[in-house]
């Protein structure tokens, strides 16, 4: 079976549905209505044409030389999923599960948010639909990314900070999960990556495949063949799974999830969920958890909020432990030198997820060398980020 | 099913014992909080005052189904240092003090993690009847199911007002001991009232085969205990014992069982 047809709910061990009972129906409802609307063209067609007329697609790619020289002299190829409408690959995600809940017939939507990007493009989506939305975000979130609160009000969201446990995006899931089991009969949970429980880790990938579908030819126009390499930051997943997929089963392109190491894997604080953790249960699926002895999640760590997770989706856990993909550790202070780096040699100011992709990219085309290809999604770009860059890099003058 | 889960002392036997006198009362409460002893001494407090069936709750750090009170308490029990082990001695510590069946209810991941197999000799080795697993669905659950059945420890899954006939059968072959039927859509906490939905979800869960059928969420009062119990076999009380533990601490949620228990007579 090709590799890319693995539709859930199990990706080898991984997957599944860890919830309450109080669930499944809205997870069986939601999984027939996606199983019939990928078959509808009508469906599909509105996907697309929201694709070009919104969200900008097909997204460019753009080659960068003078970054490439740092990479070991290798060719470095971004897909610009930043030049999306909202700042990043999540609206591909967003309008295919707002356009799924039209069809269902609801008018809440509610979504969990770590960095702010997941909830602006479900606000977003909610004010072009005409839905009615609420966003869960941690309470430190919300005081990290108060832009973006910002942003999702302007759009017409309410935004919860959540107050319990870390205060951050695993407690954000578990609060919009609490959420979706008391008013499932007027809700939809738009989830924001690949995790979760089935049919998110599948459905949220199909809404993402288009990436890796537009690179694949895109690179091909380009460079007349196959990348050697393709790179992407991890945090649920679902950007690195967009671009992967239409890869998988090419067999001579190797593929590099860059996980989040916060202030290193051996410290303890990092997000490098396959790198340090073991398979256990986390948001109603069996995947890589950052865990202790007994099954209690760990607080995760990292500059950046978007990769500040304890679990990851679990098609990668199965790549991973089917040896199809690699998943690497990227500090804190390697990404903040990559974000630089981008942004100095080709004016592009990544955002701070994807320059963990740029970090790994810069080390694996010193290891392949000048030869090699290298295509790398860029996820989103940098604004939200000018906060934290202005404080790491001391760009804004003391008074 | 075995005889081990449905004879002298087990949680079956003790919901039978009362379904000619009203309805049995199941009561919740998390080990380690406030401490594992006083934690221990509340569980003993309840038994002593009327509560017939204990469910001992496992601090976890993601937990779906409960609610701020819920939440706070097994919080509150993490921070001050549980882990798994505690609710093996706790289980043993509270059957060396009352006669009454204990089962735990446990998110699926610490299970998991000690190793399904492990957990369940151990917890059938201290003397506790079974499990309650509020994420843990019987599509999902054939390591526990193989488990359970070698030892028999009752499985207890829960039923929803949303869920199908289907998954009903599915549930009420599945589980022993009884079924937990959520009362309502929602999480766990005191409601002012409890859902029409659960008289008509113990309904067909009957349709559906369940021989004894245990309502929970949201019942804080005798009056809901009374309310339930004219339909189902059990009433289960969480959140109102642990507000009263965290309020008055043992003295208090003793009465706050005894008060309960009230609702488990007939009148
Ligand atoms: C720009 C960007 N990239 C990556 C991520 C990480 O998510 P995922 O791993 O699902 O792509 C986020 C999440 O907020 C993000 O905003």
């Amino acid at each position: 079976m090709a590799l890319r047809d693995a539709s859930g709910p199990y990706f080898g061990e991984f997957g599944g549905r860890f919830v309450p009972e109080s669930l499944v129906a809205a997870l069986d409802e939601l999984t027939s209505a996606y199983t019939e609307a990928r078959a509808d063209p009508s469906f599909r067609a509105e996907l697309e044409r929201l694709g070009a007329s919104y969200t900008g697609r097909p997204s460019i790619i753009t080659e960068v030389p003078r970054f490439a020289e740092h990479a070991g002299g290798a060719r470095v190829i971004l897909k610009r999923e930043d030049l999306n409408h909202t700042g990043s690959h999540k609206i591909n995600n967003v309008l295919g599960q707002a356009l799924l809940t039209r069809r269902i017939g609801k008018q809440r939507v509610i979504a969990e948010t770590g960095a702010g990007q997941h909830g602006v493009a479900t606000a977003t989506a909610a004010a072009l639909l005409g839905m009615d939305c609420v966003i869960y975000m941690g309470e430190v979130d919300t005081q990290r990314q108060a832009l973006n609160v910002a942003r999702m009000r302007l759009l017409g969201a309410e935004v919860i900070p959540v107050t319990t446990g870390s205060r951050t995006l695993k407690d954000a899931i578990n609060e919009a999960m609490r959420d979706w089991v008391t008013n499932v009969a007027t809700t939809n949970y738009i989830f924001g990556t690949v995790a979760g429980p089935h049919p998110f880790p599948a459905m949220v990938r199909d809404f993402q495949k288009i990436i890796g579908e537009e690179a694949r030819e895109q690179v091909l126009d380009l460079t007349g063949r196959l990348p050697d390499a393709v790179a992407a930051c991890v945090g649920g997943g679902s950007n690195a799974i967009g671009i992967f997929d239409a890869f998988l089963d090419d067999e001579a392109v190797a593929l590099y999830g860059f996980e989040a190491a916060g202030e290193g894997a051996d410290t303890p604080r990092h997000a490098a969920t396959i790198s340090r953790g073991r398979p256990g249960i986390l948001h109603g699926s069996r995947t890589y958890v950052l865990q202790d002895a007994d099954g209690q999640t760990i607080e995760s760590h990292s500059i950046s909020a978007g990769l500040d997770y304890p679990g990851v989706g679990p098609e990668h856990s199965w790549l991973a432990d089917i040896g199809r993909a690699s998943y690497v550790p990227v500090t804190d202070a390697a990404a903040m030198d990559a974000f630089r780096l981008l942004a100095r040699t080709e004016g592009i100011i990544p955002a701070i997820e994807s320059a963990h992709a740029l970090a790994g990219t810069i080390e694996l085309g010193r290891s392949l060398g000048p030869e090699a290809t290298i295509l790398v999604s860029l996820s989103g770009r940098g604004d939200k980020d000018m906060e934290t860059a202005s404080a790491w890099f001391k760009l804004v003058d003391e008074p | 099913m075995t005889g081990a889960s449905a004879g002298p002392g087990s949680v079956a036997a003790a919901i039978d014992a009362k379904k000619a006198t009203g309805g049995a009362l199941i009561g919740y409460l998390p080990v380690g909080f406030p401490t594992l002893s006083s934690s221990i001494d509340a569980a003993v407090a309840i038994a002593e005052n009327g509560v017939d069936v204990i469910e001992l709750g496992l601090p976890y750090s993601d937990p779906v189904m409960d609610g701020p009170v819920i939440q706070k308490a097994t919080q509150r029990a993490l921070a001050g240092g549980f882990r798994l082990a505690h609710a093996f001695e706790a289980v043993r510590e509270i059957k060396a003090r009352v006669p009454v069946p204990i089962v735990l209810m446990t998110y699926w991941n610490p299970v998991l993690q000690y190793g399904v197999d492990r957990f369940a000799d151990d917890l059938d080795a201290a003397g506790g009847s079974g499990i309650i697993t509020p994420d843990l669905i019987p599509d999902d659950a054939e390591e526990w199911i193989r488990a359970s059945d070698r030892t028999g420890l009752d499985r207890i899954f829960l039923a929803a007002p949303s869920s199908s006939a289907q998954r009903l059968r599915m549930i009420s072959h599945d589980s022993r001991g009884f079924v937990y039927a959520v009362s309502t859509m929602g999480i766990t906490g005191a409601r002012a009232d409890v859902d029409a939905a659960a008289r008509g979800l113990v309904s067909r869960l009957r349709d559906a085969g369940s021989e004894r059928a245990c309502v929970g969420l949201g019942i804080s009062t005798a009056a809901q205990v009374r309310e339930v119990l004219d339909y189902a076999d059990g009433a289960i009380v969480g959140s109102a014992l642990v507000s009263a533990l965290d309020s008055g601490g043992v003295p208090e949620v003793a009465r706050a069982a005894s008060a309960l228990a009230l609702g488990t007579r007939l009148i």
